[in-house]
């Protein structure tokens, strides 16, 4: 007994002990989790839109020089390497980390020391991935890295095993947050929040969770196999030797396209949370909305050769995917129409959240349509592969994902951070961003109608081609302003002192029934879940304070570790060994991984106890 | 070939043809676009584009309409005082939005179906073309099954019959695309696939490699010729039968530069040259341009390719062989009599 209090004590000790940048290493708690999953989105955005800028200027005018093929294929790679992996997921990873565990009423996810080992593998296994800049180039065959090309005899330098083995970095990590979040939304909710009490963000965390845990596997084979190919000689994808080259895109869209949805379903959580809010009435068709996420990831599933119509798989297996892709459409569609109910009739707020959420709405949809049109399989030959597709996807992915994620960064700001953004330069910002977007991206439907290929590092004059590319070139630039003004508004905003306010949007989950930036044990008492909108009921129907499901006493909280992180940098050692063909040291620093995760196993936390400040009513505005 | 015109098609013509302009507006049609079609595939494949663009237009523009009225009739006012009616859902209303999408995805499957039939069941029959196309990184091979005929970069195809492609790759994923007379398909090493295109008019069609294929994949052209089926069987002809006449003693020093330097890798009909790792050179000087597009098929284009390939065209595979100036300049006078 004695040695217990002991050791609780020690622990205890022990969180105090990480101070400083310290403390961000050890931290397992979900909030600082969420916070440096955002960081490190952002910071990567930086990069990828670099990229992308360079991208169009280089496609400014015909046979322009200012960047090399060579050097083209490697920016456009990683670009999307960049936006999916990098950005995306992580920034929509760190919204799930920062508000679900506060949505469903629970001090933290289910497994904490996990959640900070998933975090630093997305971290390090970026700037693994950026390192091959200077490693001698960058992966250069396309995000999707179709063989034979990304085979070792196409693409002899590094770039392609930075691929393999970064994204097997990231994946790990990607795949124990599915099962974290997953563990954590179906095991930690509070008292009386049942499934379908769940905020529609919570629900699409869950099932985006569950096509991760499903989709991630698929490229995780490849991946090996890939690695096995170029670092000891493998024949899976070596044709002439038996290999089979569409293996890899099987394998590859497979996961493919359930990814568009892991990173578009939390957007459309996002929206639906904020459209309500805005407009001061519930959610449209609850039920429904729930239905339609489950149907959308169930369909994700039984699409992916859509992607492949140009294969010549025949006209039978074309039509039959060519079919169920459209069917997306039918769930996808009662989601905006419930979006456009939930605006009627209400009072809608022009917030710069809400003008982001609303944006989304008609810039979806013109991604819809151009996905209706490219699953119609013989016409899609025409698409396929050219800017028209590159437009639809810069529709779905910036026009639906990154407005999503603007939309809860300006909503969940004040939450996280405990500081409003500005909201004049948050209007700014979005408008800057809504004309750069259309200006950069709608041009690109003509030019691929007008035949221009994606991926194509220059182009001669005469096809018609110069005039959209320059309009893009142009757009581009003003989303770059855009994005200062976004940086600009980050910074000032850190700099003024914290604004503090619990509620400012008059919101409805429970995220907002306690204090911004909320305590690290997030409820002093575990609230009572009676109602969906629970908080918004209690503030209605009473003084705002949710009935509790506990008596105040000590909470018991996770203790701070650096294990994770050291995990994470071992496994990236591995990564480096394995890639520069450092046998030894790559089996050498799997072991030390494997050790380590050995020792987690048995290790047993006995955690810390913290008395909560009990709050003195829930003072909202 | 039948139409799949629908009721929702005729009515929002207007409207279509309002944004196909303002879509075009100072751009025009240009050379390889997938807007002007030139054979039957192409047609069916933009009547499937119109048919789609215009059903979902009416959808875009209801869903704008609707979010338009919206925001400004439902803005937040200062004179707000109750909360809006909390309405939570309507069974029917949801019903009636699953339903509207359901018919319209019935009416898109009938025709993408019935297409997907037509355009991609391969032509073997008596009175198609049979063309072999195999691409390398980055230039296209086309083989004539049964003559003996193998040329690069410029296809010659009859007008007004069905021309069914057999495509192979010798190395890396390509993509066969001639946007005026259909939609792509992939050249996959250790496959075979087909496409078939017709054109209706006779001329010459753009074309170009739409899969990433390495460095040179922006460099990977072609072009279509559609010629009257006289001339066809005429140029089939004369490339079987074609011969290498060589006057000047410019020519003569270049022949012998080629047999030395360059018949390792080239074959050209009527030589003893048959060197199969780059195009087949025969009949060159017929050609608009040289290296799959990437210059004029002029002595200043010759020259340049000759004097360094990498340096004028990415990832090319065809080494610099350090020619002189003068090595050059003879072996351009021969290359153009290649006729
Ligand atoms: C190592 C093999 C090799 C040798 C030797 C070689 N070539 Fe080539 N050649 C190629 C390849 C491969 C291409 C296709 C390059 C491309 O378009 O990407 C090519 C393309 C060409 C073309 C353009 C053909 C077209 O239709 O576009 C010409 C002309 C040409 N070579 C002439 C020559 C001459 C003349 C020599 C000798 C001085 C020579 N080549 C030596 C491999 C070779
Ligand atoms: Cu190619
Ligand atoms: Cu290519």
């Amino acid at each position: 007994m004695a040695a217990i209090t002991e050791r609780v004590a020690i622990a205890h000790a022990q969180e105090r002990n990480y101070r400083g940048i310290w403390a961000w290493l050890a931290t397992v708690d979900h909030k600082k989790i969420g916070i440096m999953y955002i960081y490190a989105a952002l910071f990567f955005m930086a990069f990828g839109g670099a990229e992308a800028l360079l991208v169009r200027i280089q496609l400014w005018q015909p046979n322009n020089h200012l960047v090399s093929a060579e050097t083209f294929n490697q920016l456009f790679t990683m670009h999307g390497v960049t936006m999916i992996f990098l950005v995306a997921m992580p920034i929509l990873i760190g919204y799930i980390n920062a508000i679900v565990p506060l949505q469903i009423g629970a001090r933290d996810v289910a497994f904490p020391r996990m959640n900070a080992l998933s975090l630093w593998l997305f971290v390090l296994g970026g700037i693994f991935l950026y390192t091959s800049w200077f490693m001698g180039g960058a992966p250069d065959a396309g995000w999707f890295n179709y063989v034979p090309l990304s085979g070792a005899h196409y693409s002899p330098g590094a770039g392609v095993d930075f691929y393999d083995i970064g994204l097997q970095i990231t994946g790990i990590g990607t795949l124990m947050t599915a099962i974290n979040f997953l563990v954590t939304i179906l095991n930690m909710r509070a008292p009386g929040m049942r499934l379908l009490r769940m905020p529609m963000f919570t629900w699409s965390a869950l099932i985006t969770m569950l096509l991760i845990l499903f989709a991630f596997p698929p490229i995780t084979v490849n991946l090996i196999l890939q690695m096995m190919d170029r670092l000891f000689h493998a024949t899976f994808f070596n044709i002439p030797l038996g290999g089979n080259a569409l293996l890899w895109q099987n394998l590859f869209w497979i996961f493919g396209h359930p990814e568009v949805y892991i990173v578009i379903l939390p957007a459309f959580g996002i929206i639906s949370e904020i459209i309500p809010t805005f407009s001061r009435k519930p959610l449209f068709g609850y039920e429904s909305m729930a239905l339609a996420l489950s149907v959308i990831a169930f369909l994700s599933f039984m699409v992916w050769t859509h992607h492949m119509f140009a294969d010549g798989l025949g006209p039978i297996v074309n039509s039959i995917f060519a079919i169920t892709s459209m069917l997306i459409a039918v769930p996808t569609g009662i989601k905006i129409f419930n979006w456009l109910a939930t605006l009627w009739g209400g009072q809608i707020r022009f917030t710069t959240a809400n003008l982001y959420a609303l944006a989304f709405i008609p810039l979806f949809v013109i991604g819809g349509i151009s996905g209706v049109m490219l699953a119609m399989a013989p016409a899609d030959l025409q698409y396929n592969d050219s800017y028209f597709v590159v437009a639809h996807f810069h529709y779905v992915l910036f026009g639906g994902t990154l407005m999503g994620a603007l939309a809860g960064l300006y909503y969940w700001f004040p939450k996280i951070w405990g500081r409003l953004l500005n909201e004049k330069l948050g209007r700014l910002n979005f408008w800057l961003v809504f004309i750069g977007f259309n200006v950069t991206f709608f041009p690109m439907h003509i030019l691929g109608l007008e035949g221009m290929p994606r991926r194509i590092s220059t182009y001669a004059p005469g096809y018609g081609w110069t005039t959209p590319n320059q309009i893009a070139t142009v757009g581009a630039f003003i989303l770059l302003a855009g994005m200062l003004v976004l940086l600009y508004n980050l910074i000032s905003t850190f700099m003024k002192q914290p604004d503090l306010v619990q509620d400012p949007w008059d919101a409805r989950s429970l995220e907002w029934s306690i204090p911004s930036p909320t305590p690290e044990y997030n409820f002093a008492q575990i609230p009572l879940v009676e109602d969906r909108d629970a908080y918004w009921v209690a503030k209605r129907e009473g003084s705002g304070e949710l009935p509790k499901a506990e008596p105040v006493g000590p909470i018991h909280m996770p203790s701070p570790s650096l294990s994770p992180f050291f995990l994470a940098v071992t496994i990236v050692i591995a990564g480096y060994a394995a890639l520069l063909h450092a046998d030894w040291l790559a089996l050498i620093a799997l072991l030390a991984a494997f050790w380590q995760i050995g020792l987690q196993l048995v290790h047993e936390d006995h955690g810390y106890h913290v008395h909560p400040d009990v709050p003195t009513g829930g003072a909202t505005e | 070939m039948r139409r799949h015109r629908r009721p929702g098609f005729k009515a929002s013509l207007p409207l279509v043809v309002t944004l196909a302009a303002l879509l075009l507006g100072g751009c025009g049609l240009g050379k390889q676009s997938a807007l002007s079609p030139a054979g039957p595939v192409a047609q069916a494949q933009l009547s499937m584009l119109w048919q789609s663009l215009a059903i979902m237009t009416v959808i875009f523009i209801v869903v704008l309409a609707v979010f338009v009225y919206s925001l400004i009739r439902f803005r937040a006012r200062k004179t707000d005082t109750e909360l809006p009616k909390q309405v939570h859902g309507s069974t029917a209303l949801e019903i009636v939005w699953t339903i509207i999408p359901i018919i319209i995805i019935v009416a898109l499957s009938i025709s993408t179906v019935h297409y997907a039939f037509v355009l991609e069941t391969p032509q073997t029959g008596k009175n198609a073309v049979q063309v072999q196309v195999i691409g390398h990184q980055f230039w296209w091979e086309f083989r004539y099954p049964g003559t003996g005929v193998v040329t690069a970069n410029q296809v010659h195809i009859p007008v007004g019959k069905k021309v069914n492609f057999t495509l192979q790759s010798a190395d890396v994923v390509h993509s066969f695309w001639v946007p005026r007379l259909g939609g792509k398909t992939d050249l996959i090493p250790g496959r075979t696939n087909t496409l078939w295109l017709e054109a209706s008019k006779a001329g010459v069609y753009y074309g170009q490699c739409a899969q990433l294929c390495g460095a040179g994949h922006a460099y990977m052209k072609f072009t279509v010729l559609a010629q009257s089926p006289a001339a066809y069987t005429a140029w089939l002809h004369h490339m079987q039968t074609d011969t290498v006449s060589v006057t000047t003693p410019e020519e003569k020093a270049g022949l012998a530069l080629f047999k030395q330097n360059c018949s390792t890798c080239h074959t050209i009909q009527g030589t003893p040259f048959h060197g199969n790792i780059g195009p087949n050179l025969t009949a060159l000087a017929t050609r608009p341009t040289i290296a799959a597009g990437t210059l004029p098929n002029t002595a200043q284009g010759l020259a340049t390719w000759l004097k360094n390939p990498p340096a004028a065209k990415p990832g090319a595979k065809m080494p610099d062989l350090g020619l002189s100036q003068s090595q050059i300049q003879s072996l351009v006078a021969f290359l153009q009599t290649l006729k």
